[in-house]
């Protein structure tokens, strides 16, 4: 299980105020996009949630428990770029996981330990079709193939949460349709929480179960950092969702489905 | 015709382009030292050629009347042995505390200031000091280089760490890395090749403490025979001498260079030939 409540949470920098009294309920195994203009406070959320940084009131909860305040590894991560470890053959970055797990004071397996950690991270990067790249370093890939590795790794950890801001925001059309195709299987196989933040409406609306919009809705011209942003839309696209999408009320389904498309 | 800064010399014509400045320098000093030598039988400031590798020949191969040793090999070895040692050290504490402050920003904010003022100090000036705490043994030279080299190592590291991009922390955390496990897969292997081309550069700063350190209080050491046979002009030691010492540090520079090429490839992968 691993259900996020965000409870009146207000992010401030300085006199900026970023995020203004935000209230979400995301259900356990949802796919939450996350779109909104550029400033709005969407990777702020996301980092938010991510434990890198801290409201400045109110509560995140994770299952009903208060969310670490740091990153651990309950929650994967895939940013834009410099997600993986430059210094790491692609089978090293994944492999590393399960290693700080497993050797708290060298960071490194040897062995029989290690032969079972490669195993299990070559099935993960077989899964995100790098296996013939396994030795490379990151720079010998295209930026596709190095997001790919930036999901494996994340997945290494099982985590209940897995977080994306704008994993594909830097690749071409067709590889970003791949993407989502290797995506959405493995979010449906797993079954984790996934909070994605997006500029592509396409995307968002494509991979989601749920969209959130945010944007500013009150501004004063003389003191822009006066008011921040909060949720404008929350459109919930799975058939049996109580949320009307743009005001209809959706067709009853034939049978419960979690694709939208 | 080309711009002149696209214009790349092939693998042949680089070799002899590096050669040629070489040559010119040979031949102006031979020139010269034939020109003086006609005017001047006793000239002492441009010796021939000759007459230093019959000079070099001697010193590095027949052992010396007093001290029983072959003069230049125990020049070098007593010299290298200060070098690698005040290398050593400050290339260990610049790794060490350069990623505490680049990594801790609690430590940073409680060391930073203090490294910055630090290495702003002047080795040669507190060198008296040295003596006069240490003595004019080894231990003091090997505390001027390390003093004067470290400084700018640890602040090197640090912000090489710093510059590390903050999502491979928090990436390293998702996985569930602990500090000393981020330390020890992310800093440290990055820092690496850094660290590698830092003592590359600070190479020549070492020499040059090691050899004020051994002109002013020493009994072997390259620096030392320097300043010694200063007193009777012998250029035919000195210039073999600064060739030597030159050609040492253009071997550790060059080596360094491979090591660091060989063990962190994926650092050079972008190299611009």
């Amino acid at each position: 299980m691993s259900a996020i409540s965000v409870r009146n949470v207000w992010v401030e920098f300085g006199d900026q105020v970023v995020i203004e009294n935000l209230n979400l309920e995301i259900a356990s195994g949802s796919f939450v996009s996350v779109v909104g203009p550029s400033g709005c406070g969407k990777s702020t959320f996301l980092r938010m949630v991510l434990g890198q940084d801290r409201p400045t009131r109110g509560a995140l909860l994770l299952d009903g428990r208060p969310l670490r305040d740091e990153p651990d590894a309950d929650r994967g991560v895939v940013f834009q770029r410099y997600s993986v470890f430059p210094h790491m053959t692609v089978l090293a970055n994944v492999v590393a996981g399960y290693e700080f797990a497993q050797s708290p004071l060298l960071g490194r397996l040897f062995g029989r330990a290690k032969r079972q950690a490669v195993e299990k991270a070559e099935e993960l990067i077989e899964a995100v079709g790098l296996a013939a790249h396994r030795h490379k370093y990151p720079l010998a890939l295209s930026g596709g193939m190095q997001q790919r590795l930036a999901i494996a790794q994340a997945l290494a950890k099982d985590p209940k949460i897995l977080l994306l801001d704008e994993p594909f925001g830097a690749l071409d059309p067709g590889t970003r349709a791949q993407m989502h195709a290797l995506l959405k299987p493995l979010w449906a196989r797993l079954g984790m929480t996934v909070i994605m933040v997006t500029h592509d409406l396409r995307e968002a609306f494509g991979l989601g179960t749920r969209v959130v919009a945010f944007d500013k809705v009150r501004h004063d011209p003389q003191a822009p950092g006066r008011f921040g942003a909060r949720v404008t839309y929350d459109l919930d696209l799975t058939r049996e969702g109580p949320v009307p999408v743009l005001g209809f009320q959706k067709p009853p389904a034939p049978q419960p489905l979690v694709a939208s498309d | 015709m080309r711009r002149a800064m696209n214009v790349r010399p092939a693998a042949g014509a680089r070799i002899l382009l590096a050669i040629i400045p070489f040559l010119l320098i040979a031949v102006v000093y031979v020139l010269g030292s034939a020109e003086r030598r006609a005017a001047n039988p006793n000239d002492k400031l441009l010796p021939p050629v000759s007459e230093m590798v019959q000079t070099t020949t001697r010193m590095a191969t027949e052992p010396d009347r007093r001290t029983g040793e072959i003069t230049m090999v125990a020049d070098t070895v007593s010299s290298l042995q200060r070098l690698a040692l005040g290398l050593g050290i400050a290339t260990l504490t610049g790794l060490t505390l350069g990623i505490a402050l680049g990594i801790l920003p609690a430590f940073n904010a409680a060391g930073g200031s203090l490294v910055a003022v630090i290495s702003m100090v002047p080795p040669m000036a507190i060198l008296p000091i040295l003596f006069i705490i240490f003595g004019l043994g080894e231990l003091s030279k090997v505390a001027l280089i390390v003093i004067g080299v470290a400084p700018p190592i640890v602040r090197d590291i640090a912000m090489t760490v710093q510059a590390i991009p903050v999502e491979q922390l928090v990436k390293a955390q998702t996985l569930g890395a602990s500090t000393w496990q981020t330390v020890l897969r992310v800093a440290l292997p990055q820092a690496l090749p850094r660290l590698i081309e830092v003592v590359r550069l600070q190479i020549g700063p070492a020499f040059l403490f090691l050899i004020a350190a051994e002109a002013i209080a020493a009994d072997s050491g390259l620096g030392y025979r320097i300043f010694l046979v200063r007193r009777y002009l012998a250029m035919d030691v000195i210039l073999p001498y600064v060739a030597w010492i030159t050609l040492l540090a253009f071997l550790m520079d060059w080596a360094l260079a491979k090591l660091a090429r060989s063990a962190f490839p994926w650092a050079y992968a972008e190299e611009r030939r």
